[in-house]
């Protein structure tokens, strides 16, 4: 096992390379980080050319992908625009643990940035993981269970109806009913932006208040494909022989269903939040922007239009490692559910 | 003896998309305690899901037991609730499934899978349940029952699982056990093996057994008593050694002549029995067996014979006389 | 033979006899039994007719005729969906941002076929280097979650393509960027079962046949290949019509889609959140519109996959 993992932790070093080098062309080629940068019009050129050379954007892509990979504190940089290099440079690259500094808000470095807001998208991603899981199971039992019964027929379809629809929609719809409406009826409303009322203050109170509706919003799409999908491999692992067969041993039926069928459903769930985990990410873009939740996701949103290609190529890379580290806690998590599958 | 196990007009039915599957149509049987009745057919001639149908295993939907009695004891097991009906399965009557690859849970140790039954039906505490368990394992024929308690389904061979299976089925000393086919899926060396084990364990334990085949030379060292099925029906029922010596219906005859025997020259091809068994969402108005058989006559079309008595403890349900080849 | 009594264990239906039909027939006869994407299907075309049709009621000029006068008033006789920020009607706008977002959605999985079909083939047939290569690029791909990369690919091509004349009409031309993008970021999954499929089929005994006799590599992989796989693709397909909508609605949501004065249902979504409490009308038009669409192709494309798989039965 532990050498499964060294091996595939191994695998990942060429596949974050390729990750690496696909995003960092691409930003690279999507504007002009200098003409937003630090919120003001840098009219006058030669500030530009000394930006330039001191970013190293005058450089062609490869040289600005090594620097940004391993450093440049090797070599020189020319300061002065004088052709000639003499300034030692002080970047330490990627590898050697520095994401350097953001091109907009000038000389914070990508790793604060990338802290200061982290704690926040993971909060609300953990919580609306948890949320997930908990409804799916219960949900997605149940139907299987009652199969064809009016809630099945109601679940089926409200899931349906559910995962087609865009996060936006619900978020909107969500604050519409809730905050909007709930506050003209008169009745008790929830929060709509931010995590804290600036008021009152962070006071944990205030911020599971605020996680609410972006909780509810994101948890209700994925609750409904994933009970779709434990409905459907309950339905089959319902009937397998070995349920008949612990039905014919007389067990309780919440025996059979949590321990002897749960079990083995559980394995293709296992694989699913596990891809997914990584993608609620993805959800937590447009979360945070309609509820102005101080997270990654907005953090990226603002960055990525002003081609702060550092703090982005930051963010991105995260989430990729994210992304295969998760890959890798399915495959444990798998094997420890499932006695047949053995890593070697 | 004292009857067991009444089993009265049971008629089983699968409501599928495609139409009604009648599978099992209104049989009646009794096994007494301590008798050994085999159930003999072809595949698909609802042995399975007659004696699943006893157990109320029977998936529902699409499957409905529509009608008939199955009286345990004195008791209608048709009648019981599911909790009720909890207490008879594994505890009073036990089943041992034919594919021992797919019946035992693949991600719970073989231990557990034992012993639960135990906690469940017999109170015992989980140490207790570990004890029996292993010698449950010993009494089997599992070498190292204790090494063996947390190894998991796949690590055993075919063979083994079947020994598994036999274990747990055996955990709370049923009055029935019912053997599904339990040897065909195993290799010829390892079905003799199986097939001995249940004798001695029938013989001490002193238990009931149904066991049902579609290998007619398994029954005849086992059973006392044969039912032989034909698309849902009884066709004909009696004394292992009538329907060995003396058989009467047309299709007990052909499943026999379809045998391999050492007392026939090896030249000789083996019979087959021509065609399918019949489509069970459709079946024809008269004798199901008539599209197939070789002694029919026009009443076969007509009329499905009830099963009469024709001898002494020897009941067939056929229009012909096998001997004359005219009707009875 | 197997009957449906002694397979109960697996379903208790799986194995009963289906009279003998042709394979299309029974498609069409399992799918025409699956309710929801029959109704699925109904909406579609419904949905088509309402974007199609109503263009001969209302002008396109109509729809991006902007008065500033008439801004954020409430649906209305006049304007029976309400107007918008600048004071366009919302109503003929659903109905020309109809078009785009459902062509949108069809092209992006154009894009998206078309390149997963051919790097999974290739991958797939030809393995060694080649299969290595292109796996760890569609590993990467997918390593990088969709959004993330629309939105980095959209700015990537942003900005730089005019609009185009096309019909009598003028588009965005981030129209054709917004379509290449969708299908640029979405091909990964379709090349992975098309690359699964060829790798289990290229040593099957009628391709080895087929090679010994000469044919050509090309004709191998798309004339006796690949018919092998369309179900899977024409599922995933289906599926991608969903999600290509649903992606542009984001990205036009984020600002960074189709650029006005071409509408399309998910830039009418954009800031639409500023005017949660005033303007609900904004959102709850267009959004329906999406949510209708994808809904009724996830429903055909579900009864899709139920008709083309011979492992499961409509229920």
């Amino acid at each position: 096992m532990t050498q499964y993992i060294i091996r595939r932790l191994l695998q990942a070093i060429p596949l974050l390379f390729i990750i690496s080098l696909i995003l960092f062309i691409l930003m690279r080629n999507t504007g002009d980080p200098l003409a937003t940068m630090g919120g003001r019009r840098l009219t006058r050129p030669e500030d530009r050319e000394r930006l330039a050379r001191q970013f190293g954007l005058d450089k062609p892509i490869y040289v600005q992908y090594l620097y940004w990979l391993i450093g440049n504190d090797w070599t020189k940089i020319d300061m002065d625009g004088d052709g000639i290099p003499e300034t030692p440079g002080t970047r330490k690259g990627v590898l050697r643990g520095e994401f350097g500094t953001s091109l907009v808000i000038r000389g914070k470095p990508v790793s604060t940035l990338i802290w200061e807001r982290l704690p926040n998208t993971l909060l609300l991603m953990i919580t609306t993981e948890v949320v997930i899981i908990i409804f799916s199971i219960i949900i997605g039992v149940y139907s299987a269970l009652r199969q064809y019964s009016v809630i099945d027929h109601l679940v089926t379809t409200v899931s349906f109806v559910g995962y087609s629809m865009p996060i936006f929609f619900i978020a909107l719809a969500s604050m519409y009913l809730f905050a909007v409406n709930f506050k003209k009826w008169g009745l008790p409303y929830l929060p709509t932006v931010g995590m804290f009322d600036p008021q009152i203050g962070k006071t944990p109170a205030q911020v599971a208040l605020h996680m609410v509706l972006p909780v509810f919003s994101m948890a209700l799409i994925s609750i409904a494909g994933y009970s779709r999908f434990v409905r459907a491999t309950m339905l089959e692992v319902m009937n397998e022989d070995y349920i008949r067969t612990a039905r014919a041993k007389g067990l309780p039926n919440f025996t059979i269903l949590f321990i002897h069928a749960l079990k083995n459903a559980s394995l293709p769930l296992v694989t699913i939040i596990g891809l997914d985990i990584p993608m609620l990410l993805g959800g937590a873009i447009v979360t945070e922007r309609i509820f102005a939740w101080p997270g990654m996701g907005r953090l990226f949103l603002d960055h990525v239009s002003r081609a702060d290609t550092p703090v982005v190529m930051g963010i991105l890379m995260l989430i990729s490692v994210a992304v295969i580290v998760f890959q890798l806690i399915t495959d444990i998590v798998y094997a420890w559910l499932d006695p047949r599958i053995r890593y070697t | 003896m004292a009857t067991l196990l009444e089993v009265r007009d049971l008629t089983t039915r699968f409501h599928t998309l495609d139409g009604v599957v009648h599978a099992v149509n209104g049989i009646s049987y009794t096994l007494e305690e301590g008798q050994t009745l085999g159930i003999v057919g072809e595949s698909g001639c609802g042995k399975s899901a007659s004696v699943l149908s006893v157990m109320r295993l029977i998936p529902e939907p699409p499957g409905k037991i529509a009608a008939g009695q199955v009286i345990y004891r004195g008791q209608d097991l048709l009648k019981l609730n599911e909790s009720q009906m909890q207490h008879i399965r594994g505890k009073e009557i036990a089943m041992v499934f034919q594919d021992p690859m797919t019946s035992l849970n693949p991600v719970l140790t073989i231990g557990r899978q034992i012993s639960e039954a135990l906690i469940v039906h017999m109170g015992m505490t989980q140490k207790q349940a570990y004890q029996r368990t292993l010698e449950l394992l010993n009494m089997v024929g599992i070498p190292q029952a204790d090494s063996r308690y947390g190894d998991y389904p796949h690590q055993f061979s075919g063979g083994m699982r079947q020994r598994v299976m036999i274990a747990m089925a055996l955990a709370c000393m049923p009055s029935i056990l019912i053997a599904d086919e339990p040897t065909t899926a195993l290799d010829v060396t390892i079905q003799a093996q199986i097939i001995d084990l249940v004798k001695t364990l029938r013989d001490r334990l002193g238990m009931a057994v149904i066991w049902i085949t579609h290998d007619l030379g398994i029954i005849a060292g086992l059973a006392e008593k044969v039912i032989v099925m034909y698309a849902g029906f009884i066709v004909e029922r009696g004394d292992v050694d009538d329907i060995y010596d003396d058989p009467r219906h047309p299709y007990t005859l052909a499943l026999l002549k379809s045998l391999p025997r050492v007392d026939r020259s090896s030249k000789e091809r083996l019979a087959t029995i021509p065609g399918l068994p019949p489509d069970l969402l459709s079946l024809p108005p008269g004798c199901p067996f008539a599209p197939r058989c070789a002694y029919v006559i026009e009443r076969c079309r007509q009329e499905n014979p009830r099963l009469e008595i024709v001898d002494s403890h020897h009941e067939i349900a056929c229009w012909v006389d096998v001997g004359t080849g005219r009707e009875r | 033979m197997e009957t449906p009594v002694e397979s109960m264990s697996v379903n208790g239906l799986d194995a009963l006899e289906i009279p003998t039909l042709s394979p299309r027939a029974l498609i069409w006869r399992r799918f025409r039994r699956h309710k929801m994407a029959m109704a699925g299907i109904c909406i579609l075309v419904f949905l088509v007719l309402y974007s199609v049709v109503g263009a001969f009621f209302v002008s396109e000029s109509y729809a991006n005729y902007t008065d500033t006068s008439k801004r954020l008033q409430p649906p209305s006789a006049e304007h029976p969906f309400g107007t918008d920020t600048v004071g366009r009607d919302i109503l003929a706008r659903t109905i020309y941002g109809g078009q785009i977002s459902l062509l949108i959605g069809l092209f992006a999985v154009l894009v998206e076929t078309v390149v997963g079909v051919l790097i999974g083939a290739i991958a797939g047939y030809y393995g060694g280097p080649i299969d290595s290569i292109l796996m760890r690029f569609t590993e990467a791909m997918f390593n990088i979650p969709q959004l993330f990369l629309l939105l980095v690919m959209a700015k990537f091509f942003g900005g730089k393509i005019p609009t185009i004349q096309l019909f009598g009409r003028t588009f965005s031309g981030s129209v054709i960027v917004i379509i290449l993008i969708l299908g640029l970021t979405s091909w990964m999954y379709l090349a992975r079962i098309v690359r699964a499929d060829f790798l289990s089929l290229k040593e099957r005994e009628f391709i080895l046949a087929a090679r010994t006799i000469g044919t050509s590599n090309l004709a191998i992989i798309f004339q006796h290949i690949l018919p092998n796989s369309m179900a899977p693709i024409i599922v995933s397909a289906t599926l991608g019509v969903a999600n290509a909508i649903l992606s542009e609605a984001y990205i036009s949501f984020l600002g960074l889609g189709v650029r006005p004065p071409t509408a399309t249902w998910g830039n009418m979504l954009d800031g639409a959140y500023n005017y949660i409490e005033t303007a609900p009308w904004l959102w709850i038009f267009p959004g329906s519109l999406i949510v209708l669409t994808v809904l009724s192709i996830n429903f055909v494309g579900d009864g899709l996959r139920d008709a083309l798989d011979p492992r499961t039965l409509t229920q």
